[in-house]
């Protein structure tokens, strides 16, 4: 039943059109994706960092940091496949009329996908740079590859979050996903405290979630080491993602074209 | 240009579509009449390969679909029955957006930009928002969006719902250019006298099937006499019972009318000089007629 995507470059228009559609509303949109995590980031970094000892070898504020990369980018990617994608497909039926030209679903959701990947990497961008500019790094070159890390965490969540998409009767069905996905992720994965300071059962589950594995490849990137087990880390978030695409370009075939 | 044969789709136990034979030729204007459920936006959708057929075969100038049913694509111009064009966009960027989903050029879409706002009439609204347009003006971009590729063939479902009658005349203008210019047009429809004004052929659907097909005279010449008598007013259902069985040579009664089809008006509208209480309008029968007498007069949801 499943049928494996058939991918091409002609999923470039759609990128192009949410590109288009993005740089008029630029401002709002940067401040609204960035500004977020970015005081969060400050505001806990440095209000609860003053309080505490260093947290896992390094000042709370770089701890928090490096968790605030992953939780942004994945954050970037997941409200975008689901609040955004959705008023493109269900509300102003803009693929539809993209599945009238010689495009396919493929192409359109491929589209999507990478377009999350791309505000991914603006929201994964945008902490880096503070992360530059306020010093928090222990080898400049070692975060470069924060780079790649934030697009494949983009592309984890982005195709994760398509499923929810495809099955999504309305906006408020979001709400779920964050509840129940999302938000334990957010407490569970390392973005605000070591995985280590959880009960042991919350640490097993926590090593299976996707946002452990970005948090596990970005903070040694910030702090200036190598991470381990980079193939694992890695192979599970493209897992994650590539699982979710698939299943979500099934279950929009299954909702649009029939 | 467009060749349907058998085909056929089901949805769980209900058969939508089934054993449509259709044939177009190139250049002319296809209608596709029938009541809501008759299976003709499912008919597009298969015939632009969006979905699948659970048997027979479609072939669109030459290419089979859905086998090759993006190559299909590239070659028709679909006018949707549900507006969607893009609100993010003004009017001059929904082409251009558009134009980009066929693979044209930047260059190819900004010569064709200009021809395309002439042709909707939308010159002067060039940079304006989706949402400033009045519904006519919508429907006149979504019709140049769809032409943006130059196609050989246009799908238009219902093409004029919901416009008032000065923006119907606008769309009809603009398809007689489109057909003077040698297109070939699928035009589906539940307005009979935009059927008749504008097809050259037509099929009228029922059931997911066609139930006739022909030009538009010939099918009202063919199907029904030539004229009807609409009788209503007080002491109808006498009339009814004692006069209209032998003036009338088909007689049909819809709510408070009876519709007295004829081909000597004259004996009816003298059988009704003898009941002065009745009302009646004397006209020659139409496209409606037909389609009614074919595919009854029961509501349909």
């Amino acid at each position: 039943m499943i049928k494996l995507p058939r991918l091409s470059w002609r999923f470039i228009p759609v990128w192009q059109r949410n590109y288009l559609v993005w740089k008029k509303l630029a401002i709002p949109s940067i401040l609204g994706n960035l500004a977020d995590p970015m005081l969060y980031m400050l505001g806990l970094g440095f209000g609860l960092g003053s309080l505490l000892p260093d947290v896992d070898g390094m000042s709370y504020l770089t701890f928090l940091a490096a968790g605030t990369v992953a939780y942004s980018t994945m954050n970037a990617a997941t409200f975008e496949v689901l609040y955004s994608s959705f008023s493109r497909m269900h509300v102003q039926r803009t693929w539809d009329a993209i599945l009238n030209t010689p495009m396919t679903l493929d192409d359109v959701l491929f589209g999507e996908l990478i377009w999350a990947v791309s505000k991914s990497l603006l929201s994964g961008l945008a902490i880096l740079a503070v992360i530059w500019g306020l010093g928090l790094y222990g080898n400049f070159w070692l975060t470069l590859a924060i780079i790649p890390v934030v697009a494949l965490v983009g592309f984890c969540f982005g195709g994760m979050g398509l499923v929810m998409n495809a099955v999504s009767p309305s906006y408020d069905f979001f709400l779920y996903y964050f509840t129940l996905a999302i938000t334990p992720m957010v407490l569970l994965c390392g973005v605000f405290f070591p995985v280590s300071q959880l009960p042991p059962i919350l640490q097993a589950i926590s090593a299976w979630l996707p946002l452990t594995h970005a948090i596990d490849l970005a903070r040694p990137l910030v702090v200036g080491t190598v991470p381990g087990n980079i193939g694992l880390h890695a192979f599970a978030l493209l897992a994650y993602g590539s699982a979710g695409f698939i299943i979500a370009l099934a279950l929009t075939r299954r909702r649009l074209l029939r | 240009m467009l060749t349907v044969t058998g085909l056929c789709k089901r949805y769980g136990n209900t058969d939508v579509v089934r054993g449509l034979d259709l044939h177009v030729r190139r250049g002319e204007c296809f209608g596709l009449l029938g009541p809501n459920g008759a299976g003709k936006t499912t008919t597009l959708r298969l015939l632009l390969g969006l979905i699948e057929p659970d048997a027979g075969s479609i072939e669109l100038a030459g290419i089979p679909v859905p086998e090759r049913a993006r190559e299909a694509r590239m070659k028709i111009g679909v006018v949707p029955q549900m507006d969607n064009l893009d609100p993010d966009f003004s009017v001059r960027e929904n082409l251009i957006a558009y134009g980009r989903y066929f693979g044209m050029s930047r260059a190819a879409i900004s010569t064709r930009v200009p021809e395309l706002l002439d042709f909707a009439g939308l010159a002067s609204k060039a940079d304006a928002q989706i949402a400033q347009l009045s519904g006519g003006m919508k429907r006149r971009l979504t019709l140049a969006r769809a032409l943006v590729h130059d196609p050989d063939i246009l799908f238009l479902d219902e093409p004029t719902t919901g416009l008032d009658p000065q923006a119907r005349h606008l769309i009809w203008q603009g398809l007689r250019r489109l057909i003077n210019a040698g297109k070939t047009i699928v035009l589906t429809t539940h307005f009979m006298d935009e059927a008749e004004r504008l097809a050259d052929r037509l099929a009228i659907l029922d059931h997911g099937r066609v139930v006739v097909e022909g030009a538009p005279r010939t099918l009202i010449e063919s199907h029904i006499e030539p004229a009807v008598v609409e009788v209503y007013g007080e002491g109808l259902s006498d009339w009814t019972r004692d006069v209209a069985g032998s003036v009338c040579r088909r007689a049909e009664t819809v709510g408070e009318t009876l519709f007295c089809y004829t081909d000597n008006a004259e004996r009816v509208i003298d059988a009704l000089k003898q009941a002065p209480a009745l009302r009646y309008l004397h006209r020659p029968s139409n496209l409606e007629d037909v389609f009614l007498k074919l595919t009854g007069r029961d509501l349909r949801d």
